[in-house]
């Protein structure tokens, strides 16, 4: 199975042949290069999956090259290929080829598009290298190398500073997860003697008992390192606290959104929770810490979901939503559903993205949703495509025929498993993660109702008018000159007093075929992808062959649920719908008069519970002003003043003419050289 | 071997050097050039030649001179490599001389031709007096490349410079004289076996660290670096942080630790207490900065002080991490003072604000700076993130504390390294004249590309660059083993749990048995 370094090195060397060829190769021999590659790839990957799937594929690792030997610390690049590789290999690479297609059309008008596929590339090499990691820092290479590829995308358009400062955001904030990561990777070194996960694995279930100093504190070893890692999955997959960085992302490219901030890296927190199973399993307190944040988390992101107009940043809370969803499943030990729900939202989510990217190209880059409307007949195919990704995350789907959407499956097995594990927390997980579906159920609604119901509202758009304006109505959002002015005003908290609008004369066009295709194939996922691999993914300890921790006792009690805890996802879906068809459809004065009613926790929630502005007080002024202060008044007033500058005053003091002494230190300085040389070698010779 | 390649690494740029000084300036350029490319082919044979596992010190040369004084060569791993680093550095140094320097050119190419003389004496040298003239005489080249062809501040810069490193010197020297006589020799390798009575260690660690805690530079004695560095040329700004910083980490790995072990334990929390003060402090600093020179040299003292931690971790991955912190960031922080350089020669400022969307313009420029930048702020794959892992790895075994505030340095070298290359290279193009900047020519291209290659090597494959150092970094592992700090992550043993956390007695689990 040496396929796999096909599939792993030729997205990077497609990389840096666009990378480096870049204008000398032009567009299309770039493009091709990069898209040819990740096709490669992802046709490579599927038998490996398959082959796991019908149980005849074995788990291996694939030496590459020896890393780093450093006393007992040694690790070594190679690639490990086992079950739950084998499904985050295909859920990256099918993205990852199907979101480069997408971007032959939507980027079609932008200058840089060799960069931008060498980009996409390269981030598609780190998340395998990530996934196929046999050690902790192979992971943490493929881990960071995904946080560049992220900064990278996201200030892709660096002309834009609300792009740049997203970026920098997303870089600095992963990185305080990564302290986490690294102190993990340290501690688990200390007491295993090794990164080898296998080896880690191994060893783990012994130190459940064991206590180790941390910080001046005796703690439960196994607690301490599992918390210390789960930082850095908080970090990286946006979880409460750490998750700030995730909604500014989306100032970078759409495509880029589907398959980074949706489908595949934000994942890597969860794959890494899952990949360690049997790890977290010997630390209860680290699990419950997993479930609470996961559990918060996916109810903090519906909750400010619901109040956006950035349909990007509506999606971006969705999907910080449903993390929490996987996060939590993984805390009360159903890995297998983690990894399921992780496998559905790629497909429905990168779809969802996608179809927002495809709304955004006909509505010439406008992204706010107020000044959307009635699109349903203008993009037929749009439409449809995302149709379905909204049944899917809703989780439509019927109980008594085991039939419904990829979100269905997922979403309703994650929420059985936490009422089904049976302890306090569990519960509480499954209350918060009902509540987050009815609100998800709303927001999900009320975006497809504000952009493709209603009466077009197109006119009042500044992006529409520039259009209009400009005499033509070809979207040419990527023209870099206009990067700067997209920003666009989100004070006003509520929608325009009046749906009164129109179309300013504006004709939006349905998307190209390289954009319509990966919706449909993204479309049959989203329809397919539960109802087909459930039984594999949720029930068979075979399929998953020790790849994840697999929990017997929990499965069988998951199907032991009470009706009432099966249907309470499709339940609260039908109230979300509703509540969304009242708002949006059937009285559109509502939202205004909720928001009013509502004051305070309106504010909140769609100042985003006011996390930026409390990192912003607690963190980036605090910050800067203490490197003010360490500058000026302490090495500058205190150090130089009374150190370098107090010795030439003295000096200056004893009579010592400061001319003689700024040009004649030289001398003085050799001289004292040499009198130390005479009085040494009088020393040793007499 | 007979072929005293040492001496011919010593007398090539000795030669140049003073040819130099009598040549015109296109001629200067050139002598200088070759001499240092060719003692880049003789460090390149050194390290071909240099047997792993082999004897400790190797390539010995050895003449007695007087009275025990002698004239002794000889290099074990840790030597060696920062032999290549010196000699590596300095053609891409002239290189970067080539159009900026136009006074005084042959007497410039001297100092630095004189400069490489010292820096390869000082890592080769194995009497403790030949170290010394070494030691402190490189230095003498620098502050005149500093005071002759720095900026407009450049007296007080290298008064500075002087000031701090007279007050080390003098003590350093005063501790060595008291060791040759009380040890009876001048021979470094036999001095790093002698023990020195403990109460006697405390006095000399002190002494040395005077001096190398200047040269680090460690907080609160670091103020000379970033003036220093302002004022000095670009070449001179490599060579400063690419060898002279290493000169203090190498005192420390060649005097302090293998001939004072016991005082070295005893000021274990010094060290750490500095290193750790130091990173913040300096990160937060450097993340102020309006001059792209200062903002690096801060880095550089927080870089420094991840060296000085893993120095003193007391263990083969803390030890191994600092040498490779001081190899990676002579080529890092060296490639990006050329960085700055480069655009200083195009607009002669180094203030951060005048340039911006420089990836507009300068696109290869942009990818290179980039590349050092991420190799700055440790990422996996370069050289950087190497250094930074396997040092605090080895803290961590001597304190959890430390590696967290350590640690933190990886989050704020992200905040200053990222802020300063958004405003250089992003953004829209604010200033005509440094949109008119054209990109990297190909001088400078051959400059900056061998370092990413150089990078990109040691991030990948760092074995090349271990596996000459392990034996002698084992042999100073083992003479500090006895010395070594207990760690505060002791782990107990305790009765393991029968199931993992989520165990759920399912009926089910119970039928699975037949």
């Amino acid at each position: 199975m040496s396929s796999i370094l096909i599939i792993v090195f030729l997205p990077l060397l497609a990389a840096i042949i666009a990378g480096f060829g870049n204008r000398a190769l032009g567009n299309t021999v770039a493009k091709s290069i990069t898209t040819g590659a990740l096709f490669v790839s992802c046709v490579l990957s599927w038998p490996i999956f398959l082959g796991f799937l019908g149980g005849t594929a074995t788990a291996e690792v694939v030496q590459v090259l020896t890393w780093v030997r450093s006393g007992t610390l040694t690790f070594d690049w190679a690639l490990r290929v086992d079950t739950l590789t084998a499904v985050m290999l295909v859920v990256i690479t099918t993205v990852s080829a199907l979101v480069h297609l997408y971007s032959w059309g939507y980027m079609d008008e932008d200058p840089d598009q060799p960069r931008f596929f060498a980009y996409l590339s390269l981030f598609t090499f780190a998340m395998l290298m990530l996934v196929t990691a046999d050690n902790l820092v192979q992971m943490f290479f493929g881990w960071e190398g995904v946080g560049l590829a992220s900064y990278l995308l996201i200030g892709f358009w660096f002309r834009k500073p609300s792009a740049n400062a997203a970026a920098i955001k997303a870089f600095v904030v992963n990185r305080v997860g990564d302290l986490g990561f690294m102190l993990g990777i340290f501690g688990t070194y200390l007491v295993f003697n090794t990164v080898s996960i296998p080896a880690i694995l191994e060893a783990a279930p012994a130190m459940s008992g064991a206590t180790i100093g941390f910080l001046g504190y005796r703690m439960a070893t196994m607690d301490v390192l599992c918390i210390l890692l789960f930082i850095g999955a908080m970090g990286k997959s946006a979880q409460l606290g750490l998750h700030t960085w995730l909604p500014d992302a989306m100032e970078g490219p759409t495509p880029v959104s589907a398959l980074i901030h949706a489908a595949t890296m934000v994942t890597a927190g969860v794959f890494m929770v899952c990949r360690l199973s049997p790890m977290f399993e010997t630390a209860p307190v680290a699990l419950a810490v997993v479930t609470f944040i996961g559990a918060a988390t996916c109810l903090f992101a519906a909750t400010v979901g619901t109040t956006q107009w950035d349909i990007k940043r509506v999606i971006a809370y969705s999907t910080c939503s449903q993390l929490g969803y996987m996060f939590f499943a993984a805390g009360v030990g159903a890995y297998g559903v983690a990894m399921f729900h992780l496998f559905t939202h790629a497909f429905f989510k990168a779809l969802l993205f996608l179809g927002a990217g495809s709304v955004i190209h006909a509505m010439h880059h406008e992204q706010d949703m107020r000044y959307y409307g009635a699109l349903r007949k203008e993009i037929p195919l749009t439409f449809w495509a995302m149709l379905a990704g909204t049944l899917a995350i809703t989780g439509v789907g019927i109980y008594w025929l085991h039939a419904g959407f990829a979100g269905f499956h997922s979403k309703d097995a994650i929420l059985e498993a936490a009422w089904g594990r049976g302890t306090e927390l569990g519960r509480f997980a499954f209350w918060m993660g009902t509540i987050a579906a009815l609100l998800t159920s709303f927001y999900s609604w009320r975006l497809m109702f504000l952009t493709f119901w209603g009466k077009p509202r197109w006119i009042e758009s500044e992006h529409i008018q520039h259009a209009v304006h400009a005499g033509h109505d070809e979207p040419e959002d990527h023209n870099p000159a206009r990067q700067e002015d997209s920003g666009h005003d989100v004070t006003h908290a509520v929608p325009p007093p009046e749906y009164r609008g129109g179309t300013g004369g504006y004709h939006p066009h349905e998307s190209p075929v390289s954009m319509l295709v990966p919706l449909g194939v993204l479309t049959l996922g989203a329809i397919f992808a539960g109802f087909v691999f459930t039984d594999a993914f949720v029930d068979s300890e075979t399929f998953w062959a020790g790849s994840i921790y697999y929990n017997e006792g929990l499965i069988h009690e998951l199907h032991e649920v009470p009706l009432l805890v099966k249907l309470a996802a499709s339940i609260v879906m039908l109230l979300g719908l509703t509540a969304a068809w009242f708002a949006y459809i059937k009285d559109t004065s509502i939202p205004e008069k909720a928001a009013d009613q509502l004051g305070p926790i309106y504010h909140f929630f769609y100042n985003k519970w006011y996390f930026d502005e409390l990192y912003r007080y607690v963190f980036l002024k605090p910050a800067f002003w203490f490197g003010r202060v360490f500058w000026k008044a302490i090495d500058m007033g205190t150090i130089d003043r009374f150190g370098p500058n107090g010795a030439a005053w003295l000096v200056s003091k004893g009579s010592v003419a400061a001319k003689r002494f700024q040009t004649g230190y030289l001398y003085s300085y050799a001289l004292v050289m040499l009198l130390g040389l005479v009085a040494a070698i009088t020393w040793v010779v007499f | 071997m007979g072929f005293p390649i040492l001496t011919f690494l010593l007398l090539v740029p000795l030669v140049g050097a003073i040819a130099c000084l009598f040549l015109g300036e296109r001629t200067a350029r050139i002598t200088a050039l070759v001499a240092t490319s060719v003692n880049l082919v003789l460090g390149l044979l050194l390290w071909a030649n240099y047997e792993v596992g082999g004897a400790q010190w190797q390539f010995v040369e050895r003449s007695e001179v007087f009275a025990g004084f002698s004239y002794a060569l000889g290099i074990d791993g840790i030597a060696l490599m920062l032999i290549v680093l010196s000699v590596f550095l300095m053609p891409i140094c002239i290189l970067a001389s080539w159009d900026a320097i136009r006074t005084r050119v042959g007497e410039y190419m001297s100092a630095f031709l004189f400069m490489e003389v010292l820096m390869i004496g000082v890592f080769a040298a194995q009497d403790i007096f030949l170290f010394y003239i070494f030691f402190e005489a490189g230095l003498i080249p620098m502050y005149l490349i500093i005071g002759v062809w720095g900026g407009d501040n450049r007296i007080y810069a290298s008064y500075k410079f002087f000031l701090y490193t007279l007050l080390g010197s003098v003590l350093m020297l005063i501790a060595m004289l008291w060791m040759v006589n009380e040890a009876g020799t001048t021979d470094i390798p036999t001095l790093m076996q002698y023990d020195f009575d403990p109460s006697a260690q405390t006095w000399l660690w002190l002494a040395f660290f005077a001096s190398f805690a200047v040269k680090m530079p460690m907080w609160p004695v670091h103020t000379w670096l970033p003036d220093a560095h302002v004022q000095a040329p670009t070449a001179g700004s490599v060579i400063l942080a690419g060898v002279l910083l290493k000169l203090g980490g190498y005192g420390f790995i060649r005097f302090s630790l293998p001939m004072f072990p016991e005082a070295s334990a005893q000021f274990v929390w010094l060290i750490l207490g500095l290193s750790m003060v130091a990173v913040v402090v300096t990160s937060l600093i450097a993340l102020v900065q309006h001059d792209m020179k200062k903002l690096i040299a801060y880095s550089s003292v927080a870089h420094m002080a991840i060296v000085t931690a893993g120095l003193f971790a007391f263990n083969v991955q803390g030890l191994e991490g600092a040498m490779v912190m001081m190899l990676s960031h002579g080529l890092v922080s060296g490639a990006l003072f050329l960085c700055v350089g480069v655009i200083y020669d195009r607009l002669h400022t180094r203030e951060i604000d005048r340039y911006g969307g420089l990836s507009i313009n300068m696109p290869r420029y942009a990818l290179f700076f980039l590349f050092f930048t991420m190799a700055s702020i440790g990422l996996p794959g370069t050289s950087g993130f190497v250094a930074e892992f396997l040092s605090l790895a080895g803290v961590y075994e001597v304190s959890s504390w430390a590696t967290l505030v350590l640690t933190t340095g990886i989050i704020l070298g992200a905040g200053y390294m990222l802020y300063l290359y958004r405003r250089v290279a992003f953004g829209v193009q604010r200033n005509e004249d440094a949109a008119a900047m054209p990109d990297l020519t190909a001088r400078e291209w051959v400059m900056l590309a061998p370092i990413a290659a150089a990078v990109l090597w040691m991030g990948v494959y760092p074995e090349s660059f271990l596996a000459p150092m392990r034996a002698d970094i084992a042999t100073l592992e083992a003479r500090l083993a006895t010395a070594a700090p207990q760690g505060d992550a002791e782990l107990v043993i305790g009765e393991p749990a029968a199931h993992g956390a989520n165990y759920i007695e399912g009926s089910l689990g119970a039928e699975g048995a037949h």
